[in-house]
């Protein structure tokens, strides 16, 4: 199909060092700010997706130094008067976790790498419906509009309460799991316009789910079988699996939530015949996958730079990839885990905590295949294995702890405690920020064109994975000690501890700052990047740095994803120079 | 093969270069790859959609499994005879639709037309059955939520006054600072059903105040221990001034300007004789309105996409060779008319 005239683009292709002239790849196609906010195009959406997840990411970044700051002594710090302090407080903790569960962890992969790499490694031109995927930004914002305004007003009440009286209350104190009847019968703060929120961010879910899942089954090329896909594509097939069927099902909660606070439909209302228990159930029935959401695309990630890094096809590949199903499926079963003490029966207690623990064995089957993978390999400590690496780590250590809490004996006793934050902050913010990051370094020469300064960028992993370790590790120790979670004071043995972790939480930040520069000088004067700079052989890797806006010159042809050995290191070009081989017409980039 | 689309193309099997099919978008390599593409992708969006109905029927379960004389009882107020029309009417716009997206497979053009409009008049006939539905229980006051400010006529005081004990007044204002809820308490009190006080002896309605509150009851269990209705029953009763004080509030002048214009009483009253059963009535109700409501929702959405591909046909956009949006909304309508076959047996036909 599509045959054209151009020359073969990969064979002996040498860079120019001079920069690249206008109108020759996606950035610089056309000019001007609305050719940005009404493109098509998925890899300038996923830079749109980048910009506003990264200021949804520093919005509960500063959420979650202020729950520190407070948590620094057992006396109110953000406000004079403990009233207002613990007020406050439990603002902030909400929307923390609001807002970096459904604006930065949730679409952080999926939609930013996911956007802009999945149609370059099916050597594709766009996703399969453009529109929809631009949609999907424009829900994702309006969805984020909601939370700043729920935020802007919280803000503004706080300083001149005189305010409520006028528009009504703001802020939000449910915690983001927005627990009935809480939520709907007891607090002041504005609920509906969260929810509303959440359920429009939900769209934008679903439709990136749609996207994916349609590309990947129609959009293959010749020669990618099912099982030749980069595993990264597995995950995400997985990830939009789950996308697509948990997302409806919290859309519907939230609408019933919102319809009970409005109009006093007593669903989860006991006094009117309703079960607050069963919000509970819809609720985690979304949301426990929504767990797999975040961390199944990381995981996809690790597998595509171990093997890259270790210059090693990867280890089990049929494993890994049904795997990454596994887990989706498994995923479902398991919501009741987190309603051990809800007054859930004791048997479907039981089941749930069983079913729980198969999912340690596809998470399992992963890791090791990355170990063995590794082994033997010749690996290059580059900042993208560095934070693979680190990833590893973060993810053993919240798996292992989610075991203590899917035996209901230690459950109980640890439930509602910092073991619990701990726990899930290591698997879903360690493991998904390390590998989102690791993503960001490994497809950062293909994305801008440029290349970072290698040596700043791994000194900042290792601040930031020190921070993140200060910060959260301790936190085990305080939980298990029976400190509970989103208490604004506390006794003053777990002084310490909290105090650690505050100044943990800082040089985290220290980290995250000089990551951040160094992305920034990376755009603004950094070395141009090759076409290849890590020997990768998936197919975004056979077109230009940056790629034109149509990505391919002629729809590729797909080998083994994780065979290196046509790829040659030319130092002159710091990058890799793909040799086609001369018999096997498999693995070229052929007409 | 007529006429149709594609003016400004070669003969639509030319894939010779870049010349695409008009109807091609430029990212697709040929018109089969983007038909499996748009029909995968409407598979997907269609199981979020069953899974978003379906929270709503796990909802249902639920609820009639905790109530089920509830159910068994309201829902006699629905007319299934109504509801049995509007079966018959989707069904057939089923298959008109079905029938529709085969003639544009067989390049039927006219006929396309007739039948996607056919499709429409079944929607627009299925929406207006709906209506008389609808206006009919709001005219009976059974409407969703408690103190739902869209239908005054809930709220109405109504047989309460007449049965009201004096000095009850007092009794109330002391409840209402013990549930804490204030002020509010004093618009949303005749939210509670109508047809609890007939059950209460005159005696008991001056002894406990508005007995139908069930903090009352949650304070004095052992006072309420001779009401012969089972537990989870008396649980259900609605709160007076339940729900966020602060909405109540900020609804309550609306509520006072409605006070002063009230519907008859003794209208409601005959309409609802049974009150042992149609105290509950408003449960059902709401399970009712939030499921055929949502449902109906997508009846219109259905109806506009429909307009806007009969629209395009009348144009000759489909034929033989593109008819993916005639086959895509086909399916989206057969979806909803799906939902409501399994609708209607749920509520209108419970024994
Ligand atoms: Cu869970």
């Amino acid at each position: 199909m599509s045959v054209t005239t151009t020359p073969p683009i990969t064979v002996g292709h040498r860079q120019q060092p001079s920069s690249p002239p206008p109108g020759s790849n996606y950035l610089n196609a056309r000019r001007g700010i609305m050719s940005w906010l009404i493109t098509l195009d998925h890899k300038r959406i996923a830079l749109l997706y980048l910009f506003g997840v990264l200021g949804a990411y520093f919005l509960g970044g500063v959420f979650a130094l202020l729950v520190r700051l407070e948590l620094f002594t057992p006396s109110p710090v953000l406000a004079g008067s403990s009233e207002k302090a613990w007020e406050l407080y439990n603002h902030m903790f909400t929307l923390h976790g609001a807002v970096m569960v459904f604006l930065f962890i949730i679409p952080a992969i999926p939609a930013i790498i996911g956007n802009f790499v999945l149609p370059l490694m099916l050597g594709a031109k766009d996703l399969a419906f453009p529109r929809i995927n631009l949609a999907s930004f424009y829900f994702w914002l309006a969805g984020g509009l909601f939370f700043t305004y729920v935020l802007i007003k919280g803000v503004l009440n706080f300083t001149f309460p005189v305010l409520e009286t006028i528009w009504g209350p703001g802020g939000l104190d449910t915690g983001w799991t927005f627990y009935t009847p809480y939520s709907t019968t007891l607090t002041q703060t504005a609920v509906v316009e969260a929810t509303l929120g959440a359920f429009i961010l939900g769209f934008a879910s679903i439709l990136t789910g749609v996207n994916f899942i349609a590309s990947i089954h129609t959009l293959r090329p010749k020669g990618m079988t099912w099982f030749r896909m980069p595993l990264f594509l597995w995950s995400l097939y997985a990830t939009s699996i789950i996308m697509i069927l948990a997302t409806p099902v919290l859309a519907i909660t939230l609408l019933l939530l919102a319809a009970e606070r409005v109009l006093g439909v007593g669903i989860f209302d006991p006094n009117m015949g309703g079960d607050p228990i069963l919000y509970q159930h819809f609720f985690w029935f979304y949301s426990h996958p929504a767990v797999y959401i975040m961390v199944l695309p990381a995981l996809g990630i690790l597998s595509e730079l171990i093997s890259v890094f270790s210059r090693k096809h990867i280890f089990g590949y049929k494993f890994i990839a049904i795997s990454s199903l596994a887990i989706a499926f498994i995923g479902f079963l398991v919501w009741g885990h987190h309603m051990f003490v809800s007054g859930q029966s004791p048997l479907a207690n039981a089941i749930f905590s069983l079913l729980t623990f198969f999912v340690a064995v596809p998470s399992a089957i992963k890791t090791f295949n990355w170990l063995a993978t590794m082994h033997k390999g010749s690996i290059s400590l580059k900042t993208p294995m560095v934070y693979a690496l680190l990833t590893i780590f973060l993810f053993v250590v919240g798996g292992l702890t989610g075991l203590f809490l899917g035996a209901i004996n230690t459950n109980v006793h640890l439930t509602d405690t910092y073991f619990v934050v701990a726990h899930f902050h290591y698997v879903m913010m360690g493991t998904v920020l390390f590998a989102f990051l690791g993503a960001m370094y490994y497809w950062w020469p293909k994305i801008w064109g440029k290349m970072y300064n290698e040596n700043w960028a791994r000194i900042a992993a290792i601040v930031v994975f020190i921070g993140f370790n200060q910060t959260f590790f301790w936190q085990f120790i305080m939980g298990s000690q029976g400190m509970p979670r989103r208490y604004a004071t506390y006794s003053t043995q777990y002084t310490r501890h909290h105090q650690f972790s505050t100044v943990g939480a800082f040089v985290m930040t220290a980290g995250l700052v000089m990551v951040l520069a160094n992305m920034v000088h990376s755009v603004a004067v950094g070395r141009r990047a090759p076409r290849n700079p890590w020997g990768g052989n998936s197919l975004e890797w056979h077109t230009p740095s940056p790629p034109t806006t149509f990505n391919f010159d002629r729809t590729p042809y797909a080998g083994d994803p994780y065979n290196y050995d046509h790829w040659r290191y030319v130092s002159e070009e710091e990058g890799y120079v793909y040799d086609p081989p001369d018999s096997d017409d498999e693995d070229i980039t052929r007409p | 093969m007529s006429d149709s689309d594609t003016p400004h193309h070669d003969g639509g099997h030319g894939h010779d270069g870049h010349d695409h099919p008009a109807n091609l978008a430029h990212h697709f390599d040929s018109p089969r790859q983007q038909f499996d593409a748009a029909k995968v992708g409407m598979w997907v969006f269609l199981a979020t959609e069953i899974l978003m109905f379906g929270g709503l029927f796990c909802a249902y379960a639920v609820w009639r499994a905790n109530h089920p004389e509830v159910f068994l009882a309201a829902h006699k107020k629905l007319d299934m005879t109504l509801g049995l029309i509007n079966t018959i009417i989707l069904i057939t716009s089923s298959f008109t639709m079905a029938w529709a997206v085969r003639a544009a497979q067989l390049n039927q053009q006219r006929l396309l037309v007739i039948l996607l409009s056919l499709t429409i008049a079944g929607g627009c006939g299925f929406l207006v059955v709906k209506t008389f539905e609808y206006s009919d229980k709001w005219d009976k006051g059974l409407w969703v939520g408690t103190k739902n400010l869209f239908n005054p006529r809930y709220e109405e005081p109504s047989d309460r006054e007449a049965n009201q004990a004096p000095g009850e007044q007092e009794n109330q204002a002391g409840n209402e600072s013990e549930n804490g809820l204030g002020e509010s308490n004093e618009n949303t009190a005749p939210e509670m059903p109508p047809e609890m006080s007939p059950e209460e002896t005159p005696e008991e309605a001056s002894e406990q105040g508005p007995v139908a509150a069930p903090d009352a009851a949650l304070q004095d269990p052992d006072e309420n221990a001779h009401n012969d209705e089972p537990e989870v029953m008396r649980s259900a009763i609605p709160v007076p001034g339940m729900g966020p004080p602060g909405l109540s509030e900020a609804y309550s002048d609306q509520e006072v300007q409605r006070q002063e214009t009230p519907p008859t009483p003794e209208e409601l009253i005959a309409q609802l004789p049974d009150h042992v059963r149609e105290k509950w009535l408003h449960q059902f109700f709401q399970v009712y309105f939030l499921m055929t409501g949502l449902h109906t929702l997508h009846v219109i959405v259905g109806i506009g996409l429909i307009g806007w591909i009969t629209v395009r046909a009348q144009r000759g956009a489909y034929s033989s060779e593109y008819y993916t949006q005639v086959d895509l909304v086909g399916l989206y309508w057969h979806l909803v008319d799906l939902i409501w076959i399994f609708l209607f047996p749920l509520l209108y036909l419970i024994h």
